[in-house]
This record gives C-alpha cells, structure tokens and sequence, in this order.
C-alpha cells in the first residue's frame, strides 16, 4: 500500500533519512522500532508532506505522493498523529473533531452566509459522526470540554479520533503508547486492532514500548541510522543479533 | 453645560466609538479568530478613508485646480465610497499577503507595521495623488441635503451604527460555520491544521482580506464623519495602537467584546480629556502624555488581571447546529 524508495533527507550535516526502502502492506499494522535518532519521525514527516525529500520516491497505492502539500497528502487519506500532541487547545473536543472532514461546504464563506440550509445539513452529519467517533474511543462525556484540559493520555485518544473522522486509509501514529498508563494503553490496542479488523485500516506506528510492539504489530521494521536494517514477525525481530546491536550498540556483543 | 450639549457630545463619542468599533471587529476577524498579526491598520484606515474620499469627491475645477491635486474624482454617492474603500483595501491585503502569509507570524507583523507607514508617506510626499499633507477636504455626507446640519450627527450615528451591525452579523455568521472553525485551528495549532487537510494559506489569505475590507469600511465612514482628511491623521498611536487595546479590552476571539471594547477605551479616551481641564496648570501641558500613559496601564492591568478581556471567547462557538 505504502512503499518508499531510496528516501533520502539530511539536516545541515546529519543524514536523517538515508536511502531508507520499506513497504507497508494494505491491512496489516506495521511497527516501526529503532534506537532515538534513527529517523523514524522525520520519516512520518516526510510521508505526510512536512518535509519535502531529497532524494527517493514515496508511493501511496502506486502513485507518487513525495513533494506534495501536506493538505493534498491528507486527501489521499493518509493521517498521522503527532508523538507531543497537537490539538486544538481552546475549542472543544466536538469541534476538534468536526474540523477534521474535508471539503465541508461551510468552509467557504459566501456558502456560510447564503446557503446556510445546506451548510447546516452538512453539519449535523458531521456532528453525528463526531459524536460516534468519541464514542468509541470513550470520550464521549468530555465533548463540551476545551482539548486543553484534556491529560496526556486522553489528547493521545483524542489524536487517533482526529483521524478517524478523515475516514483514513492509512494513520500514521507517532509513539500513540507514550505517556499513557496501563488501562488506556490496552484501550488504545483494542482500538486500533478492532479499526485495522472492522474497518481494514492499515496502520503503521512507531513505539518504543516493546509490549505494546510485540502485541499488536506484525510486520515489525526495525530502523537504524536511517536506513531499514531488518524487518520480520515480532518473535525474528527479537531473535536478530542486528537488532540487538543497533539498539546497544556493537561492544555488548 | 446645557442638556443639548451633552446630548450632542454624546452623540459624536458615539459616532467615533462606532467606527473604532468597526476597526476592531476587522482586527477580531485576523487576530482574534486566526492570530494574525496585523499592526499596521493605521495603513487600512488611510486607504479606506482616502479611496473613499477620491470616490465621493468631484474633480476640482476652476481656481481649486490649481490648489488641489487628486489623481481622480468621481463625484458617485456615499454607498459607492464605502464598497470601493472596502474593495480597494482587500486588494492592497491580497498583495500584502502574497509574499508574508507564508511566514511565520512575527514577519505579518514587521510587514504590516512597516507597509502602514509607507502608505502614510506616500500619501504626504505624493502631491498629486491626494494633494499631499493639506490632504482633501469638504467630503460629501449621506442625505445632508434633506438635514439641518445642527442634527446631521443623530443621522450619522444612524449610519455607522447600522454598518457596524451589518459587520458584525457577516462576520459572526462565519465565524460559527466551519469556515470560522477552520481560522480558529490554524490560530490554535498551524502545523496541525494543514496536517488535517486544510489548506491554511487560502485561510489565512481570506481572514486578512476580509479584515482589511472591514478595516476600510471603518477608514470610509471616519472620512466621512470629519469630512477633512490629511495623512497626519493616520499615525500608529491613533490608527492601530489604541484598536489593539480596545480588542484586548474588550474581548479577543468575541466580536460583542470588540464593540464593547472599543466603546469603553474610547469612552475612557475622551473623558480624560474632560479631564484635563481640571488639572492645575503646570500639568495641563503635560496631559495629553499622561493619557498615552494612562492607556498604556490599561493595557497591562487588563493583560495581568483579565488576559481574556472583559468578555472571553464563548466556549461554544460553532453554533450552525442545536
């Protein structure tokens, strides 16, 4: 579903990304690990058009994406969440999550002042949906709050509801498990296994917490110094002495 | 002093509240709604007022040619003015927004401050455009034929009350639709907005011309009401620092609170001004400076003690449905 190709993306003097190669297959949830400063994040980033490439060719179902606006890569239906959240602050969860469909007709404004009948129409739908999408991440009773008042672990749900109103394809989630206990993480994998098998969702997330890995995700692609260094079932991944050595580095050997 | 004085002192307060009430509901619109940085409304206030007056003016003939000098006059009623001060001012916000839209905000800011000044000279220094610092004066007024001009004010004030309703119904009607949902995103979290499909510098474009329009309608109705303009009048204490402290005041990101704000301060303004008669005599020529000052207190104790101004923004504001 996802493939990229010879990536490459270097800040200043550091490599960030370098001839980086990996596939993403339609349906599966896909981890991708690697010690801090493999390049996972500025990989995400430059899937989802916030960094333009140097170099290599992103694909999403076979057409190429790689240098398109952030905006237009988000009408392809790829979404992400970000690994420090990014709401809303002060507008209340219901309206963080009506912001999110595309192409609404009140977001011209001369449909706002003149065909206000269809505009509302619209936005009862969308309330509709919102409304179901905080249901099942279980935010419903919050709807009315600011995002701002939200704890860490909620805004992290509230970010996975955010795409789900997108209709995605494929989300991208940056580190969903960080900062989020026990209870809400097991939330969190129910959630995101029930959407990949209900809704055949495809997702790819980076995590560090290796439970979490090992539970939910198969593939599993492990990144080091920007490139794909090996990819596998979750029980290959932990048997791979390559693994082991990018993480550790080459003298615990 | 008389009762029929005060009425008609009160009612001039009130035309020039309404009309800063206007400017404010224009930056509510770029600041309050989207967190653009605009400080430069002193040079909207100018092109507003001045593509008004060259509109509603006639070309001077006779022995005025010679004195005075304007590239054009078109001698077309007032609503004309008004449309055109507004239409002008959103293209000069268009080609502002071209090149600094796309920065951060910071860099809106040094734009703007710097392009008002601009306007402002070119207003001066330019004698042909609108006859330089003697500026254009005997500016027509709407229906003051039908009107004794001792209660032409009452009219006035009839005026600019109604297009400050206009305004805001227009600008409220959006700013609960999604398009005011999306400028109130981008205001929250930019990165995040155009991560979420939205194309913000098309947002940020609309929010800043439609400000500015409404910016140049206040410009239209101020020239009008003083019937004289000169560019002295356009200076950054008076055309963009004092509607910043009204929509501080009164309330960013809530268009009741910039009219009530910018009633208050100018209430405040002017009644110091009262004021200063009382004072003793060597202080009399120090008074108008501790005016600035006394706004400038204002400004921070509100900014201490009430940052969302005396009206905040409403919590519930996308209100198309239920």
């Amino acid at each position: 579903m996802l493939e990229v190709k010879g990536l490459l993306k270097s800040f200043g003097g550091v490599q960030a990304v370098n001839d980086c190669s990996l596939n993403v297959q339609k349906g599966s949830i896909t981890g991708l690990i690697g010690p801090n400063g493999a390049g996972k994040t500025t990989l995400f980033n430059l899937i989802t058009g916030f960094y333009k490439p140097d170099g290599g060719e992103i694909l999403f179902k076979g057409n190429r994406i790689d240098g398109l606006p952030p905006h237009q890569i988000f009408r392809r239906r790829i979404c992400r969440t970000f690994q420090i959240t990014r709401e809303f602050a002060h507008m209340t969860l219901l309206e963080n999550l009506m912001v999110m469909p595309e192409n609404q007709l009140g977001e011209k404004i001369w449909n706002a002042w003149f065909r206000n009948e269809g505009v509302r129409k619209q936005e009862q739908i969308f309330r509709d949906k919102a409304l179901e999408v905080l249901e099942f991440v279980e935010l419903i009773h919050l709807k009315n709050e600011y995002a701002k008042n939200l704890s860490g672990g909620q805004k992290k749900l509230l970010e996975l509801a955010k795409t789900l109103m997108a209709d995605p394809q494929l989300i991208l989630l940056d580190e969903p498990g960080a900062g989020v206990n026990r209870t809400l993480m097991r939330k969190l994998v129910e959630n995101i296994k029930s959407l990949c098998l209900d809704r055949g969702v495809t997702f790819l997330i980076i995590e560090h917490d290796i439970d979490l890995v090992m539970n939910l995700c198969n593939p599993v692609i492990v990144m080091s110094e920007g490139k794909k260094l090996s990819e596998g079932t979750p029980d290959e991944i932990r048997g791979d002495e390559r693994v082991l050595e990018a993480y550790l580095g080459g003298q615990y050997r | 002093m008389e009762i029929g004085g005060i009425v008609a002192y009160l009612v001039s307060l009130a035309i020039l509240a309404g009309i800063y009430a206007v400017f404010t509901l224009g930056l509510n619109i770029q600041w309050g709604y989207t967190g653009l940085f605009n400080i430069g409304i002193a040079g909207f206030f100018c092109i507003g007022a001045y593509a008004s007056a060259l509109i509603t003016t006639p070309m001077p003939t006779g022995i005025y040619a010679q004195y005075v000098h304007q590239i054009f006059g078109w001698n077309l009623p007032f609503v004309f003015g008004i449309l055109g001060a507004a239409l002008v001012c959103g293209f000069i916000a268009f080609l502002i927004g071209i090149p600094t839209l796309r920065l951060r905000e910071d860099y809106l800011a040094i734009a703007t401050i710097g392009i008002a000044e601009t306007i402002r000279l070119v207003f001066n220094n330019e004698q042909w455009l609108a006859n330089g610092p003697r500026g254009l004066m005997g500016l027509p007024q709407p229906l003051q034929e039908w009107i004794d001009p001792k209660h032409y004010n009452y009219i006035y004030l009839v005026i600019v009350l109604l297009i400050m309703v206009i305004v805001y119904l227009l600008i409220e009607r959006g700013i609960r639709s999604p398009w005011g949902r999306v400028l109130r995103a981008i205001r929250e979290d930019e990165v995040s907005a155009t991560m979420s499909g939205k194309d913000i510098f098309h947002f940020k474009m609309q929010s800043l011309i439609f400000g500015s329009m409404v910016m140049g309608i206040g410009g239209a109705l101020y020239a009008h009401y003083t019937k004289a303009i000169s560019p002295d009048v356009f200076t950054p204490l008076y055309g963009t620092f004092i509607i910043w402290v009204m929509l501080m005041v009164g309330g960013s990101g809530n268009n009741k609170g910039a009219i009530l704000g910018a009633f208050v301060v100018w209430g405040i303004w002017t009644g110091t001004n009262f004021m200063t008669d009382l004072l003793p005599y060597t202080l009399k020529a120090r008074a108008p400076y501790i005016r600035f000052l006394l706004i400038g207190i204002l400004l921070e104790v509100i900014l201490i003690y009430r940052p969302q101004g005396l009206l905040g923004e409403e919590k519930k504001i996308s209100k198309m449905i239920d």
